[in-house]
This record gives C-alpha cells, structure tokens and sequence, in this order.
C-alpha cells in the first residue's frame, strides 16, 4: 500500500513541479478565449452551444496531457523498477491512471465553471457540468492511458494517441455533453449514471491492456 | 473436436504449410470472385427500378454489402488479434494486418455510396445520423489501428500493439452504437429510415444478397493475395539480413 501510496503522490507532485496541472488549466482558458472569436461574441448562441464546446475543450486538454503519462517512465527506466517490484504492475498502473485524474482533471473540473460563466451557462447548471467531469473523469484517464501505452514507444506519438483515443472517446462525450444538455429540464440523472458506470468499467479493465502494452513496449 | 482445431491451427502456423494452402486457392478464389461480382453487377442493374427513388436505389447493391463487410472485417481483424495473442500463432497477426485496409476500404466505400446516395435521396450530401455516424467512427477506428502498424517500427512489437487495440476496438464498437443510437434519438426521432417498407421484395433482395456473397469471396481473394505478400515480403526481408551479417 506505501509503493502506491508513493507512486500517487510522486506522480501528482511531479505534474505540479513540472507545470502540468497549471498548463491543463491555462490552456482550458485560452481555447475559451479563442471561442468567440470563432463563432462571435453572441451570448445567447455561446449558451447553447458552450456545453459540448467544454466537453471537446476538455478532451483536447486530456489529449495534450497524455503525451508524456508512460513514456519519461519507459525512458529513464523507471518501469523496469516498477515491474521488478513485488507488486501486482495491473494496480501500479491503476494507481498512475488516478494519479492523472487528480493531477489534470479535478483541477480543471474546478475551474471549468468560471469558464463556463465565461461562455454564458447559467449558474445553476454549473455544479451538473463540473460533477459530470469529476463522474467522467476516471474514465477519460482510463480509455487515454491506453492509448498514451500503445504509443509510448513511438517519438512524437501525440497525433498518434489522438487518433486512437478520440474514437474511444465518443461514448463519453455524447453521455457528458447531455447532462446539461436540455437547459428546461435541469439534470439528467441517468446520464450521470452512465458516466459513473462508464469511469467504474473503464478503470477495471484498462489497467489490463496497459499493462500488457507496456510490457510488450519494454522489450 | 477441440484438440483437432488447434491441431489445425498449429500446421498453418508454418508459413511453408500455408503458403501451399494459399497458392493452390488464390486464383480459384479470384476467379469467383469476378464471376460472382460480375453476375451480382449484371442482377443489379436489372433489378427493377425503385417507385420512388427510381434508379439510385441501386447504389444499395454496393453501399449494403459493402457495410457488412466493414463491420465483418472489423471482427476478423479482432477474432485474428485474439488468435494472435492467445495462441501466439503468427499468421493470426500477419492476417490482421492484412486486413485492415482492406477494411477501412469498404468502410470508406460505404461512407462515399452512402454519401453519393443521400444527396438525391435525402437533398444533402451527410446527416448526423447514428448508423452515418458510428460507420464514421469505426473509420476512425480502422485508421488508428493502420497508424499503429505504421508508427512502431519492430514489427513484433507493431503486432502485439495493433492486436491490443484491435481487442479494445472491439469492445468498443458496441458501446459506440449503443451510445449514439441513444443520442441520435434524444435530438430527434429517426427521420430517416432506410427499408421504410416493411420487407424487401425479392426483387431487390436476390441481387443484394449475391452482391453480398461477391463482397465476401473478393474480401478472402484479396485477403489471401495481401497475407501471400506480406510473407514473401518477410522472407526477402530474412534474406536480406542474412546477406548482411554472413
């Protein structure tokens, strides 16, 4: 339990230290920034559409930040260590997988309302968007890692992971944009079911093909 | 009965043995193929003209087929990865590879006959429909599994990457459907429904399933042609180094 335990807060402290957490988050305010010079400052139209326009925000932020999840580790040889040691490298894999939702997501889930009262959302559907990132969340680190594995070995594979994460995205992202999507109708519950089930399933299965990527990555 | 399929597998896991099998079926299986492409082709375009969409319903001949075949390709290239990776058998990863593009073909093809056959049928060339839409991400699919081929450059490695994600892509394409029927009807009700009538006349239907069996037999000829080129490819590659080191 203290390898994991040291393995979460190392990963969380290095996305710290190295600036990941504050970039995810700059870089969530300066996509919205750019939004309404796209589509025009209209507010009621930036209402309707802001939702899904987050939730696409929110994957290139995941996208951007999966580059590097294995592959300093493959490099430096820190995953040689992580396979010697005498534990199950399915849960150190896990373990890193929520290390990445703490490190990236929550801190951009906590400031995605302010992005949202940018785009013109109604304060009261607020707390619904950023629960339904924080219910989301586990899985977008889940599905990303895998595909952050498959191309760990791969130099500049960033194209690459989103090639191969986006389709497994599509799911997500059509259950997360609907839980705000009908502004009469408050909160779809059953939607955040969907998620919380998605991110549960996802995080029990993933670690599994991570894992057998990585150690096929390693040879 | 199970000890002889794996007997079974085993000997084709020599590429000599099935190297002998391939070239004694390859040109049978194109022959068939053309045969039966030519006869589905000569069905279709004697089938009678629908009331309605007069003669671009034959676009169907092509565009349905070709639709099976994406999502059965799909599933060899999973059931193959599976193989593969279980039985370590290396064809099953040579097989996979093989049939990827040829997939991603016939997925485009449905895409483009489809897209050809909506704009004087529906008045616009692409609707956010849930089937558009799902055949539009297994496209996707088909590309990231290429690029991965393409990406990692010791083929060993390539192959046990692909088959990985050949296996996630699989569990995947269910929940896809799943989730964007659901979406599709939360916007709006399916406005667009392809068989309107309640059963296709026969008509119609005999020329579609013989398309359909041609669809098939062209996939397995040209599958054989591509999994033969690919082993022929590695033995020069063998050979190659050989030359090199001695």
């Amino acid at each position: 339990m203290r390898a994991y335990w040291a393995i979460f807060s190392q990963d969380i402290i290095m996305a710290w230290r190295l600036g990941n957490t504050s970039l995810a988050v700059a870089f969530l305010f300066i996509a919205v920034t750019l939004l309404p010079f796209g589509v025009g400052p209209e507010l009621a139209l930036l209402k309707r559409i802001a939702p899904g326009l987050l939730w696409v925000i929110l994957i290139l932020t995941m996208l951007l930040s999966l580059d590097r999840l294995f592959q300093s580790d493959l490099e430096d040889g820190s995953f040689d260590q992580l396979l010697l040691l005498n534990h199950a490298f399915e849960v150190i894999i896990l373990t890193k997988i929520l290390a990445h939702y703490f490190a990236i997501i929550i801190p951009v889930a906590i400031f995605l309302p302010i992005a949202g009262l940018m785009l013109n959302i109604d304060a009261s559907a607020l707390p619904g968007l950023a629960l339904s990132i924080l219910l989301a969340g586990p899985a977008l680190s889940a599905l990303g890692a895998i595909g952050a594995a498959l191309s760990a070995s791969v130099q500049r594979s960033g194209l690459l992971t989103a090639l191969i994460v986006m389709p497994l995205y599509v799911p997500i992202l059509i259950f997360g944009a609907s839980v705000i999507g009908e502004p009469s109708s408050g909160l779809n519950w059953s939607s955040l079911g969907v998620l919380a089930a998605i991110s549960l399933a996802t995080m029990m299965l993933s670690p599994f093909a991570v894992a057998a990527s990585l150690r096929g990555a390693e040879r | 009965m199970s000890r002889k399929k794996i007997d079974w597998l085993q000997y084709y896991a020599n590429p000599h043995n099935f190297m002998n099998l391939a070239q004694r079926v390859h040109l049978p299986l194109w022959g068939l193929a053309i045969l039966a492409l030519a006869y589905g082709l000569f069905l279709s375009f004697n089938a009678p003209a629908d009331y309605q969409q007069g003669s671009s319903v034959r676009i169907m001949f092509i565009h349905v087929p070709a639709a099976w075949l994406s999502l059965f390709t799909y599933s060899f290239i999973a059931g193959a990865s599976l193989i593969a990776l279980i039985f370590r058998h290396p064809l099953g990863h040579v097989a996979a590879r093989a049939a990827a593009p040829i997939g991603a073909i016939f997925t485009l093809a449905t895409l483009i006959t489809g897209s050809l056959w909506g704009q004087p049928i529906w008045g616009t060339w692409w609707v956010w429909d849930a089937r558009l839409t799902s055949v539009l991400v297994l496209f996707f699919l088909y590309l990231g599994y290429m690029a991965i081929w393409r990406a990692i450059e010791s083929p060993d490695q390539a192959a046990k990457m692909a088959a990985i994600l050949a296996l996630v892509g699989s569990v995947n394409v269910p929940i896809v459907k799943f989730s964007v029927d659901w979406w599709n009807t939360l916007h709006q009700p399916a406005s667009v429904s392809r068989f309107a009538r309640p059963a296709i006349h026969p008509d119609i239907l005999y020329p579609l399933l013989t398309m359909g069996g041609a669809f098939f037999i062209l996939f397995f000829a040209l599958l054989v042609t591509r999994v033969q080129a690919e082993i022929l490819e590695q033995r020069l590659r063998a050979r190659y180094r050989g030359n090199l080191n001695g």
